[in-house]
Parts: C-alpha cells; structure tokens; sequence
C-alpha cells in the first residue's frame, strides 16, 4: 500500500502531463470522465430536489389524487383546499403568528447578547475572563436533548409555564453564538476602538457606535442561525407550554402529522402546512445564499 | 483555543474595564445559568428522587430514593429495563449506519461539486444543501407521505419490480430479514437465552426496524448537505502545492485523494463525525412527528423514552436518569472517537519509503 505512489510514478516531464490537462487536449478518457461526473451529479441532485417539488405538487391535490398518484408532479385537477382549510378554517395562523413573535424575539436578543459577551471576552481584560470562557465551552458541549425535563422543571419553578416568557428566554441561551462573537471581534483590529477611547468614548459607545457596526458579518451568521434555530424549534416548546394559543408551527404541524384535525390520511393539507412552514428558512436561505455557502462556522444545523 | 492573554497596559484607556467586562457578560451569564447548569442540577435531584410531577420537586414529600432510578433501568429486569435496551438498540443501529453513511456521502459531494471547472456549481450546491435549513417537522411529515403505504417511494420500487416494504408500519428488524431469507428464522439458543438491559441478543442483532431504515434515509438526507459545506470550506483551504507535488511524482486522481487530500481533512473530519455522532444519539423531533416509536417500539431512542416516562407517564425521576446516561452515552462516545482520530507518529514501517527519497524532483 505504502509503497504505490512511489512506484507508480511514470516517466514524463512535468510539462508534458501540464499539457495534458489543458482543456484543449482533453483525451476521450477525460471527456467521459466527464460526462460520467454530470451524469452523477444530475441523479443525486434530482434524488434531492424531487421530494420538494412531490410536495408542492401534491399540496394542491385532493386527497383522492394524492393517494393514487404519489409521484405525479401536476395534479389531476387543481385543489386549493387544502390551503384554504389551513388558513381560514383551522388554528395554522395563530401557529404562524406564535412562531414569527417567538423568532423575532430570540434572533434580536441572541445579536444583543452575544455581542455584548463576544466583545467582551474578546476585548476587554478583567479577572475571570478565562473562567468565563472556559465555562462556555464546557456549556456549549451540553446536548439539548438531555435538557428537555431540567428546562421543563426550572420554567415550573420560575412560575412562567405557558407564557411567551418561558418560550422566548430559555432559547436566548446561545453559547455558540458568543464564540463566534467573540472569534470575529478578535480578528478586526483594535486600533480603530483605542483612537476612540483616546477621545474619550465610554466602553459602551465604543462597542455600539463604532465596533458593532464593523461585526456585520458575523451578525448575519448569527441571525441566520438564530431565525433558523428558532424557527424550527420543537422540542423546547413542546416541554414550555400547553395551551393551544401558545402553539407555534413546529409543534402544530407535529400535531397534525399525528392526526389532529383530519380524518383519515389528509396528506395534501399536511404538506401544505409543512411547505408554508418552510418558505420562511426557504427565502432567508436565498438571500443570504452567498454567505451560507462561502463560511465555515455558521452552517451547522442542530 | 483562547487568545494569548496580551501584556497588561497602560491603565489609562483601560479603566473600568473589570466593571464593563462583568456588565457586558451579565446577561449571558445569568441566562446560562438559570436555564442551563441550574436546570441541570435539578434535574440531578429529580434523578434521585420518587417526584411524580405534583408540586415542587424540593417540597418536603419528595424523598431520596438513591440510585433506584438508576437500577430499574439498567438491571431492575422490569418493563422499564426493556424499553431503555430496547431504545439503545434502536438507536445505536441508527447511529452506526448514520453516521459513516452521512459523512462518506457529504465528503463524496463536497468533491464533486468543488472542481474548478464545473457547469452549475451553484445549482448544485444549492440542491444538496437546500434539505438541511428545512425544519425536522416538516421533513419528517414529507417523508412520512413519500414512505406511506400509497407513497412514492413504494410506486418507484414497483417501477422496478420490487414490491417495497410497508415502510413506517414494518418493525421487522433489517439484519433478521437479510439472515430469513437464507432461511434462518431463529437465532442460535446461545444468543436467544441471554440477554443484555432486558432484551436477547438475537434482538440486539435483528438491525434497525425497516420503519427505522426510513429515519435513518433522511437523516442521511437532510444532514448531508451541512457536512458538505464544512468538508468544501476546509477542501477550498488547502494549498494546492501537495497536490501538485503528488502530480508529479505521477499520482492518480484515486491516489491523490486517498493519500494527500484526505489526511489533510482530518480537522474537519473529525468535526464532522462528532457533530454527527452527537446529533444521532439525540433523535427526538422525528420520533416525536412521526412514529412516537412505533411500530413495535423499534422506533423508540433513548431521547423520546425520556421525553415520554417523564411526560406522559409521570415517572420523572426515571426519565431524568434516561436523559442523564444518554448523556454519559454522548460524552464517551466523543472522547472514544476523539483518542481513535488522534494524531499519533507514524511508524518507522509507514515512513519507510518516504525516508529513501530526499526531496526528489517535482516537489517543491
């Protein structure tokens, strides 16, 4: 095994196999390499995209369709139904609406208070720094699983079970972002900030006016990962609340899949639900596309 | 990973600065810790104690109950001991085929769509990573459509002459189907009589449940594209130096990859089989949408027991000890798999061929 590289090495000067990967001489083992390296692609990619598209095309069948034409990708006759039901006829809007306050809520407060702890750690010197920061790292490899029942019991204790409060602070919790808070203000330089402080601006307006302003990158990684992780979070509402007011789309939807509000298998008013619930990620997706696809951190989903 | 501590300055533009470093840090600190490590030793208590749900658990009727909790799962032989080794069955078969599969298939992507010249590099990055921002609710109530009993998955296979399974509603296990059709029906008595946390070996072997396999095809599916992204960023940092040195000591493209760029992935390799390895032991939202770990319990993990003893069926304690050892699970799991992709010295017979060529021609 050891030895294959070595003595595989063949006798040719290194311009002669340069020349041979130009493009212009491609020989017709490369061309069907090639065509080979599509053909793969175009499979894998339609294994990926065709659900989605089953989805939306089964959306607006009727229940009949759906059953007998699983794969049919236009509907035999157009039904909104399904999405009529959802929104005039059924709770999905109040779902919606407790999802959107929750998202909004915990993406601005996880901007603020990463960036407040970020900068910190990463800027300012004080005793404990590194305690605090060792503690985040040791926090952050908790797994959230594991802190269904201990939420659960603190959110009783507290005396805040099924309200926005219980919903909202818990998710603010987000040592992850602070670390990447903090990587990104140690890579701007601090001599920006240290002309400030020279004129005499307070830690507080040096952070706000002049050092936030700078992070906009890493904020973007962090509202994206916030609107995301929020916005298809379950299992923290499922164990902070009850009422049916308080039901967000992750655990509405969840509800419908088991059977709620349908009788018999209802699948294109399940999709429908499940497809509004992703324009959401879709479209937030599709603008910060650039940015998603070119970072290292920020594209881990929990 | 912290900052080299700097060399303390002049005070003047650092005054004050303990005072804001401690206010700035406050909010995550107190949020931290009223919903992190104090709900955890709470539920520490719990773990210890016979609270069934009513009232506080630190009222004075709730008593210490030591590791009974503990015990019931792990040797009380009872319905509880069953259904934890039932979950850990499931959910280390959905771990041991997740994880290689998700990381083989996310590297094999980010490869492929990382040549230089690709037509639709962004249609297909964007298609394969477009399954991971969607909400594990909503995936999980596609898939349950795809893999029903009318879906497309069955109609696909029919297409080709296989009459597909009943997907969601098959507990049979997938190795105990493989070994029927060698017409093996039952396992050796040495493994039907003895048992391991409540159940026989025979039924640790059975494999994941065919409704299992559903979960365990699109967790490959939607986590795929993450790991893509992580494996592209670190492929789009290596300095092509190496692998052009390798071309011309005349390395194949098979080779190439093998022996220059993989090593050099190793960071990210083990990232990503720790994230992976982390995220499978923690199967909850799936089960909770889809199965409630039906049919037969071969869709139960470790995570929704938890959720369910404590929950549904009041026992707390108990599901706080569930959740306490898939803890532990995680944590050994990490640290096994983290001295495993260690750096270690490579043997003198491994250097070997590499020690008789001194900077030979081609690499720079």
């Amino acid at each position: 095994m050891s030895t294959t590289v070595r003595s595989r090495v063949r006798p040719r000067t290194p311009s002669q196999r340069l020349r041979n990967l130009s493009r212009e001489q491609l020989p017709s083992r490369a061309i069907a390499g090639r065509s080979l390296l599509y053909a793969i692609l175009i499979v894998l990619a339609t294994i990926y995209v065709a659900p989605f598209l089953v989805q939306v095309a089964t959306s607006f069948k009727t229940d009949g369709d759906a059953a007998s034409n699983p794969m049919s990708l236009i509907p035999q006759t157009w039904s909104t139904a399904a999405y009529e039901r959802l929104f005039l006829n059924s709770d999905f809007p109040v779902w919606f609406q407790n999802s959107a306050i929750v998202t909004v809520f915990v993406t601005l407060g996880r901007v603020f208070f990463n960036s407040l702890a970020g900068y910190a750690l990463a800027r300012l010197h004080f005793r404990g720094r590194n305690v605090i920061f060792a503690l985040l790292i040791a926090v952050m490899s908790v797994p959230g699983v594991v802190l269904l029942i201990p939420k659960f019991l603190v959110i009783n204790q507290l005396g805040i079970y099924d309200t926005y409060v219980a919903m909202v602070v818990p998710l603010l919790t987000d040592a992850a972002g602070v670390f990447i808070m903090k990587n990104f203000f140690e890579s701007i330089p601090a001599s920006v900030e240290e002309q400030a402080r020279i004129d005499g601006a307070g830690t507080f307006r040096v952070f706000w006016s002049i050092v936030l302003p700078m992070a906009r990158p890493a904020l973007v990684t962090i509202i994206i990962l916030s609107f995301q992780g929020s916005w298809n979070e379950l299992s923290h509402f499922i164990v902070a609340t009850q009422s049916s007011e308080l039901t967000t789309l992750t655990k509405g939807v969840a509800s419908l899949a088991s059977g709620q509000l349908s009788q018999g298998t209802q699948y294109p008013l399940k999709l429908a639900a499940a497809a509004i619930m992703t324009i959401p990620v879709a479209v937030m997706f599709f603008i910060f596309q650039k940015r998603i696809m070119n970072t290292t951190d920020g594209a881990v989903k929990e | 990973m912290s900052t080299p501590a700097r060399t303390s300055r002049r005070s003047g533009i650092r005054g004050g600065e303990a005072a804001s470093g401690w206010l700035f840090t406050a909010p995550m600190i107190i949020l931290l810790g009223m919903f992190l490590v104090i709900p955890v030793l709470m539920a520490l208590w719990v773990s210890f104690s016979d609270w069934n749900g009513r009232g506080s658990p630190f009222s004075g009727s709730v008593s210490f109950v030591g590791l009974d909790n503990y015990s019931a799962l792990v040797g009380g032989g009872g319905l509880a001991e069953q259904d934890f080794g039932t979950a850990l069955r499931n959910n280390a078969w959905y771990v041991l085929l997740v994880v290689p599969i998700q990381t083989m298939l996310s590297l094999f992507l980010a490869v492929l769509v990382n040549r230089q010249i690709l037509r639709g590099r962004g249609f297909f990055r964007t298609a394969f990573y477009f399954p991971s921002v969607t909400s594990s609710v909503a995936i999980t109530v596609l898939w349950l459509f795809l893999f029903s009993a009318t879906g497309a998955v069955k109609k696909l296979l029919a297409f080709v002459g296989v009459n597909g399974p009943n997907w969601f509603n098959d507990p049979s296990g997938v190795l105990h189907n493989i070994l029927g059709v060698f017409g093996v029906q039952t396992g050796p008595a040495a493994l039907t009589d003895n048992s391991f946390l409540g159940i026989s070996f025979w039924e640790w072997l059975a494999g994941p449940s065919v409704a299992m396999s559903a979960f365990i095809l699109m967790a490959v599916f939607t986590t795929s594209g993450t790991f893509m992204l992580l494996f592209i960023a670190a492929l789009q940092n290596l300095s092509g130096d190496v692998v052009e040195a390798a071309m011309m000591d005349g390395a194949n493209g098979w080779q190439r990859f093998w022996r220059v760029t993989l090593p050099q992935l190793r960071p990210t390799l083990f990232t990503v089989l720790t994230l992976g390895l982390i995220g499978a032991w923690q199967v909850f939202d799936q089960i909770y949408t889809g199965t409630q770990g039906g049919p037969g319990k071969t869709t139960l993990t470790p995570a929704y027991l938890s959720y369910q003893t404590a929950f549904t069926n009041q026992a707390w304690g108990q599901g706080a000890a569930i959740a306490f050892i898939l803890f532990v699970i995680i944590v050994v799991f990490t640290l096994f798999q983290r001295w495993l992709l260690a750096e270690r010295k490579v043997s003198v017979r491994r250097m070997r061929p590499y020690l008789q060529t001194p900077t030979s021609g081609g690499s720079r």
